[in-house]
């Protein structure tokens, strides 16, 4: 029992959470994005699942894990067209939508990866942790916080990113009067339908690449449904984080937590739990969030509603 | 004043589906005044002045501004051309500040937001020259009612604008806050500006318009100077027949308790209290009014004698039994009416038919139901029997209500609330969205019951509704009761203050008759 609160188990963990928490941060805060906009867009999954696929196809056809990773926002981004043209254009309702392409994504990748890679059963180089000089010596801090690859780095930067250009930037200002009073803005002179679709795009880009990251910075390989309900683990992330992106960020952190710690937990041979019953931590966090923080007053007021032209 | 028109709608046409709501309007407007658009719920006023405004297009006919022929896209577009108009639904951000609202669509969608102190000084600047009392860095859901309306008017000003369109801004607004709005439009005019007043409020019209147009089923019926007319002719001109003003009434002393409200307190849907510890009586025979800006409880008072609402504290009684806390099944069958704020809502159901909606809450009971079988012979009779007593206008009583117009869904509901014969009637918004005629009827009909010894609680936000047919007249401010009044009209003011939640200084400002003009 000492292992578990022991300062190297404490900073193995949290330097897990953290990996772990990478694809949630990336697709709750795109998510931020598509909702302030009144999108709900519940195909993170599908989305996600694309990305990784794509992000490990072009991977493993190029070895160069950047154009893995671009290949993963642009599967997403596809997926999210797909979506948005669906639900923003033709109005069709958007959970419908939404389920559609979970079960897309998960037909399609499935289907494309046996075709063409379950035989070769080849994994990929995954991005390398860049150990930052100095830091990753500090106890505890450095196992933590300074070993980790440059696409678990790059979240902070996505995280400040985002949260810049929604709040101070003309273009964030507009998408979020746009889930509010969509009708405002189109008497304001800008087009509700343009700034839904690029939410949406912004928020399929980023799933894609978290689900690239799932392949490409954490497992080496794509394996069937390889995001395992994180796409819905993110639609619970941004209830919980009342939409803001910031918020997005540290609430993936606590579900990286959950993650890490249930990972953690079935290696120790004394803890007598099924593991079983740690596998579904997370997912029973998320019921929990859901429950206690519905969060209506936050939401925004337009969410889940299509836009009638004036 | 040029001899020019500074604004000329030349037969303007617009159609929705088969509703056609401009008609061949032509109209000018003068450079420098206030011109009223004056008519009825449904008249066209709205659609043709969002055309104007670049809300919407016309499908025929021209639209000639500052001598040029002008097609606006878009608001945007009208905005640029130096017309703004402030809506009846506002299109504020309710979660964005007042100055974030004001730059929303400005510059490129790309640019960083800067500049917020030279905007937030422009914004004091306006509100300082023009006293409208509005902080640039407020909340827009932090405000009332009234401070959005000058946010919308600001926004209108900030963007820089001749031409100002207010559509029935004063709807919303306390008798103070009117004349406060209606003195602005005299300084804008001062300063050049042109306003167009839409309105159906015929003493606010004549005391501030050096023009009116009334319009009439999509077409302006004519054009006066204001000087040249008086409320009487204008509302003949509206309805296109006369109008009768006054309500004969001869009150009699009120009878037994029939509603007994205790200390009543509830919450909005927001959790929020909205109805702070209530307590008055409503006597049989006897019409008991509540005023208020419209926001202040009213609904949820309702909604909560209805059943509609879990009551936090307090007792309702209904003739001596208490009620607090039962569903409104259980409440309508104790002799309890319901005529709701808003009917789609709690009144009617759309797509049914009238007969459908007549039986809503008996269809269970004889004789429209045998054994759990419809009598569908029973309910036909009845509901053409409702048809023609309260003058529905409708093909059949199985035409479907939806198809019915505001007026005829609301007599329909008045008469199936009135036929349960209850020994009270809570009605909320008697009048709304219904034509001058239909109201006449309606007031009657309220008169009428109190006259057979029905309690009635009519909440309104339309004071000469009140004061047509109320025999005292109580006042909501804040989920509480300020005070009481009687219908005197000479009493305005008091009842104003009151309404602005002005406890102190109501008792003791003086009277002025000038406010409330009568039809
Ligand atoms: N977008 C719309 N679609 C269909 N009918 C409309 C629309 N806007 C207005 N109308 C109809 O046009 C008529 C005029 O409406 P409006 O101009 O709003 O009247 P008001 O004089 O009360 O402002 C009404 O019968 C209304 O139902
Ligand atoms: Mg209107």
């Amino acid at each position: 029992m000492d292992d578990i609160i022991s300062l190297t188990f404490l900073a193995t963990l949290v330097g897990a959470a953290w990996r772990l928490a990478t694809p949630l941060i990336f697709a709750s805060i795109g998510e931020v994005f598509s909702e302030r906009a009144g999108v709900l867009n519940i195909g993170l999954e599908g989305t996600m699942l694309v990305g990784a696929f794509c992000g490990f196809a072009a991977a493993s056809a190029t070895g160069n894990i950047p154009l893995g990773l671009f290949a993963g926002v642009a599967g997403g981004m596809l997926f999210g067209l797909v979506f948005a043209f669906f639900t923003i254009t033709i109005k069709a309702d958007q959970i419908v939508v939404g389920a559609a392409l979970n079960l897309l994504g998960m037909g399609l990748t499935a289907f494309l990866f046996r075709t063409y890679y379950v035989s070769t059963g080849k994994g990929i180089e995954i991005a390398q942790p860049v150990h930052i000089p100095w830091l990753r010596e500090l106890p505890f801090l450095g196992e933590a916080f300074f070993r980790q690859n440059l696409i678990v780095y790059s979240t902070i930067l996505v995280a400040i990113l985002a949260t810049l250009v929604l709040y101070r930037t003309s273009f964030g200002l507009t998408l979020r009067a746009v889930g509010e009073h969509p009708k405002a803005v189109d008497v304001a002179g800008r087009s509700v339908l343009g700034y839904r679709y690029a939410a949406v795009l912004v928020g399929t880009g980023l799933a894609g690449l978290g689900g690239a990251f799932l392949t490409l910075g954490h497992s080496n390989q794509f394996i069937e449904g390889i995001t395992s309900g994180r796409g819905f683990i993110a639609l619970a992330v941004v209830v919980f984080a009342r939409w803001s992106p910031i918020g997005a960020f540290f609430v993936s952190l606590l579900f990286g937590l959950f993650y890490a710690l249930q990972l953690m937990l079935q290696a120790q041979a004394s803890i007598v739990v099924p593991y079983q019953v740690l596998q579904a931590l997370p997912y029973i966090m998320t019921i929990i969030t859901l429950v206690v923080f519905r969060g209506k007053g936050a939401a925004p007021s337009k969410l889940g509603q299509p836009y009638e032209m004036r | 004043m040029s001899t020019r028109p500074f604004l000329r709608l030349d037969n303007i046409r617009k159609r929705f589906g088969s509703i056609v709501a401009s008609d061949g309007v032509s109209l000018e407007i003068e450079e420098g005044e206030v011109h009223s658009l004056l008519g009825e719920n449904g008249a066209g006023k709205s659609v043709l002045m969002s055309m104007i405004c670049g809300m919407a297009r016309p499908d025929e006919g021209d639209i000639v501004y500052k001598g040029q022929l002008v097609s606006f896209a878009s608001p945007r577009d009208a905005i640029r051309q130096r017309i703004g108009m402030v809506h009846q639904h506002f299109m504020l951000v309710p979660n964005l500040t007042v100055a974030e609202n004001y730059i929303l669509g400005q510059g490129s969608a790309l640019s960083v937001i800067s500049d917020v102190d030279t905007v937030h000084r422009k914004i004091r600047e306006l509100s300082e020259r023009y006293a409208l009392n509005v902080r640039p860095d407020a909340i827009v859901e932090d405000l009332s009612v009234g401070e959005q309306q000058r946010v919308e008017i600001l926004k209108v000003l900030f963007h820089g604008i001749d031409l100002l369109i207010l559509d029935e801004p004063t709807a919303v607004l306390t008798p103070q806050e009117t004349d406060r709005l209606l003195s602005l439009m005299g300084d804008l005019v001062k300063d050049g500006k042109t306003v167009v007043f839409i309105s159906h409020k015929l003493d606010e019209v004549m005391r501030v318009s050096n023009r009116i147009s009334v319009m009439r089923d999509g077409r302006v019926v004519n054009t006066v100077k204001s000087a040249e007319t008086n409320a009487r002719e204008l509302a003949r001109m509206m309805v296109g027949r006369d109008v009768r003003t006054e309500l004969p009434r001869d009150p009699k002393p009120p009878g037994r308790v029939v509603l007994s409200v205790e200390n009543l307190a509830c919450r909005a849907e927001t959790g929020l209290p909205a109805v702070r510890g209530l307590s008055f009586d409503v006597r049989a025979g006897e019409i008991v009014g509540i005023a208020g800006v419209s926001g202040n409880g009213q609904t949820e008072l309702s909604l909560a004698l209805s059943g509609l609402l879990s009551v936090d504290t307090g007792r309702v009684a209904l003739n001596g039994q208490d009620i607090t806390g039962l569903d409104p099944a259980a409440i309508n069958a104790r002799s309890f009416s319901h005529i709701p704020e808003d009917r789609h809502k709690h009144g009617i159901v759309l797509p049914l038919s009238l007969s459908e909606n007549t039986i809503l809450q008996r269809y269970d009971q004889k004789p429209f139901a045998k054994g759990g079988i419809l009598n569908r012979r029973a309910i036909g009779e009845h509901t053409r029997d409702l048809i023609k007593r309260f003058g529905v206008k409708s093909r059949d009583e199985n035409q479907a209500i939806g198809a019915l117009s505001g007026g005829n869904q609301q007599k329909l509901v008045v008469a199936r609330e009135l036929a349960r014969n209850p020994d009270f009637i809570l009605v909320n918004q008697l009048t709304r969205g219904i034509d001058i005629g239909a109201m006449e009827f309606v007031m009657e009909e309220m008169l009428r019951q109190r006259d057979s010894g029905r309690a009635i609680l009519l909440i309104s936000t339309e004071l000469e509704e009140l004061f047509a047919i109320c025999d005292r007249i109580l006042v909501m401010f804040h989920g509480e009761i300020l005070g009481e009044l009687p219908p005197d009209r000479n009493r305005l003011d008091e009842l104003g203050l009151l309404m602005a939640g002005n406890k102190e200084t109501a008792g003791t400002c003086g009277v002025d008759k000038r406010s409330l003009g009568r039809l």
